[in-house]
């Protein structure tokens, strides 16, 4: 196992509709043991062979699951990440898209309070290649090996592992934090967790302009960074105001700019790509050493 | 989503923080009446969803409701940073004695709203922001419990409100924390909140922007969108589940999720090239989806070529290819296309385009060169 999820995790779906049911079986196919799934009201019915509970509680009770994965839509996604939280799940991921910033503010609060990793919301997932996806993810983009992939975006990062994966360097975790103004896993907590991780030997850092989570995990990696990492940002040439797609993608004044992410990471002797197709190259020389 | 400043403190007054006496106008006669009723000297204030509306002589003072009719006429046909007035405020010019500061936002490092108060307040409140930030007192409440009242005073004591108002600065401040989260505000902004020589506080502005994503729960707010006309296509490809921004150049763009298109519009700068927009369809890309997408990108008549980068993922790269050609069949685009398909049956997604009267190209830095050149 990597860092988060591998072969023990044991995953429930949180809103079993036609979404969650598809990435469930699609999860399951993967080899991750996904034990059940929730759906208020449906408790004592099968989905796909996936025995579905009223409650995350009596799911987790009747299965020994330790991780979550939530599909309930923007209007009740706030409730279904409390009530994982209150199950004390080691691993909950939202994949859903458009939650209201003061539910995760709320979230936020209760998370602080927690031993719980919850990683999203608005993001594809995580997944320790070869041993347990927990996400959204196209899988056969991903291979085993010893790249640490953390990203803010959905589709790019597919593409990065795409291209990882076709040059031979496969990934030990990648982590799909998404790309809201507030998220579970920031970048700095996700990179931390990389660092420590024994089978990561570099990490990848894809980042979006908005907010200041690069800075401050370029910062945590000049600190305490005990391998080399490669840096992207997405988002060079938006100009400022405008919002890119995820809501947290917003240069706002001085704050959140390319220009402030690259130089933190280069003040950190983190080497940052102009377009992802030069990510390969970067990772084989940190590799090289 | 943005208030006017007329709605925001509507807002405020329903909380119970005071505000000025104040009416809507939409022509010189009805400032006129607003400020005849009023009485006394008034402030005539565009409405207009843009910054610096006082230093782009948007806020006129009437010391007559002749003179405030004249000061409506000539605010009601400017424009501010290109958008036109069409409404203007009447209100009660305050006595003002001091300017505050006080405002409430998202701190996305602390994951915690922020609460900012400052003796320093007014249309500089940027500048200080950034020159000497040690003069706005932070705090950062729970958001589980709300705004408490000895942070307000904390808050009171750091920025130096003068004793004889804080407690009236901390009931404003509270109240303000209420509004902040009972409408889903991204931010809220009282700049400035005015010492009156009497010693009152209140409300001389008022800036509410709301959450978008929360609006399906505050339905009076969403009645009150308006759209202008620069946003109409932005708000057309939002109805069909896009995400869109126009920008200036001459290569449209589109794909499918947020990073990706950031990461194609820089891929057309690396090339040489401006893009003329930012359009993510979102995860699937039907042939329905691309179709729509087409449109919207070709309607800016800036376009001279269009890059479609698609992930497969979900939706696999032979589907996308399908429905690419089904497109270009029925409804031929004006302008060239170069398509860049990548992920799940991508490569037979590119046999498929063999032959069709398109580009396709197989990495993300080819694309974008060929689709600069074919602009130019």
């Amino acid at each position: 196992m990597s860092v988060l999820l591998g072969r023990k995790t044991r995953v429930i779906v949180q809103g079993m509709g036609r979404e969650g049911t598809f990435h469930a079986t699609r999860m399951r196919d993967y080899g991750t043991q996904v034990v059940g799934g929730v759906v208020p009201g449906s408790g004592g019915t099968k989905r796909e062979g996936f025995p579905v509970f009223d409650t995350v509680a009596e799911a987790v009770d009747a299965t020994d699951a330790n991780a979550s994965i939530i599909f309930v839509p923007a209007p009740g996604s706030m409730d279904a990440m409390l009530e994982a939280l209150d199950a004390q799940l080691g691993l909950v991921v939202t994949i859903t898209e458009g939650t209201p910033v003061h539910d995760m503010l709320r979230v936020a609060s209760v998370l602080a309070r927690s031993a719980t990793t919850l990683i999203g919301p608005n993001c594809p997932g995580a997944i320790t290649p070869g041993e347990c996806k927990i996400g959204i993810m196209p899988a056969e983009n991903f291979s085993p090996g010893p790249v640490g992939f953390v990203s803010r975006s959905g589709t790019l990062t597919y593409e990065i592992a795409h291209l990882l994966t076709e040059a031979d360097l496969g990934q030990s975790t990648c982590l799909g934090i998404g790309g809201d103004p507030v998220i579970g896993l920031p970048t700095p907590d996700a990179v931390r967790l990389l660092n420590e991780d024994p089978a990561t030997a570099v990490i990848v850092i894809v980042g979006e302009i908005g907010g200041s989570a690069e800075e401050h995990a370029a910062e945590y990696m000049r600190a305490y960074g005990n391998k080399p990492a490669v840096g992207f940002i997405a988002g060079r040439s938006a100009p400022p105001g405008k919002r890119m797609g995820h809501a947290g993608a917003i240069v706002s004044g001085n704050q959140g700019t390319a220009e402030s992410k690259v130089k933190a990471f280069e003040a950190a002797g983190i080497p940052v790509a102009n377009a992802p197709s030069e990510i390969p190259g970067l990772v084989k020389e940190a590799l090289r050493g | 989503m943005k208030l006017h400043e007329y709605q925001a403190k509507q807002l405020l007054t329903r909380a119970g923080i005071p505000i000025p006496e104040g009416r809507l106008a939409t022509t010189p006669e009805e400032a006129e009446a607003a400020a005849r009723a009023i009485g006394g000297i008034v402030a005539v204030k565009a409405q207009v969803h843009a910054g610096g509306r006082g230093k782009a002589g948007g806020i006129k003072i009437a010391k007559t409701p002749n003179e405030a009719r004249d000061h409506a006429s000539a605010i009601l046909h400017m424009r501010i940073k290109g958008l036109r007035v069409r409404k203007v405020y009447v209100e009660r010019a305050a006595q003002i004695a001091r300017e505050l500061y006080l405002g409430i936002t998202l701190d996305r490092d602390r994951r915690r709203p922020v609460v900012m108060l400052s003796t320093v307040g007014g249309m500089d409140i940027e500048e200080v922001a950034s020159s000497s930030p040690e003069k706005i007192a932070r705090g950062w409440p729970d958001p589980l419990v709300g705004l408490l009242p000895f942070e307000a005073r904390a808050l009171c004591f750091d920025a130096g409100v003068p004793a004889e108002q804080r407690n009236a600065v901390v009931d404003v401040a509270q109240r303000l924390y209420r509004v902040y989260a009972s409408t889903d505000a991204m931010l809220v902004e009282i700049n400035p909140l005015f010492i009156q020589t009497d010693g009152t506080v209140i409300a001389g502005d008022a800036k509410l922007d709301i959450d978008d994503n929360a609006l399906f729960r505050q339905p009076e707010l969403r009645d009150w969108k308006e759209i202008s006309p620069d946003e109409e296509s932005e708000e057309r490809a939002r109805a069909l589940g896009f995400s869109y921004v126009q920008l200036d150049g001459d290569v449209g763009i589109i794909g499918n999720g947020a990073g990706l298109v950031m990461g194609t519009l820089d891929a057309v700068r690396n090339a040489g090239g401006h893009a003329a927009n930012f359009l993510d369809v979102g995860g699937g890309a039907k042939e329905s989806v691309v179709r729509s997408a087409l449109e919207i990108v070709l309607a800016n008549p800036k376009v001279k070529s269009v890059l479609i980068n698609i992930f497969g993922g979900i939706t696999r790269g032979d589907e996308v290819a399908k429905g690419i050609l089904d497109v270009i069949s029925t409804h031929p685009p004006r302008a060239p296309l170069v398509i860049r398909l990548s992920g799940t049956e991508a490569e037979a997604g590119r046999k498929l385009l063999e032959g069709a009267p398109l580009v396709s190209r197989a990495t993300m830095d080819e694309a974008a060169a060929e689709a600069v050149r074919l602009a130019k």
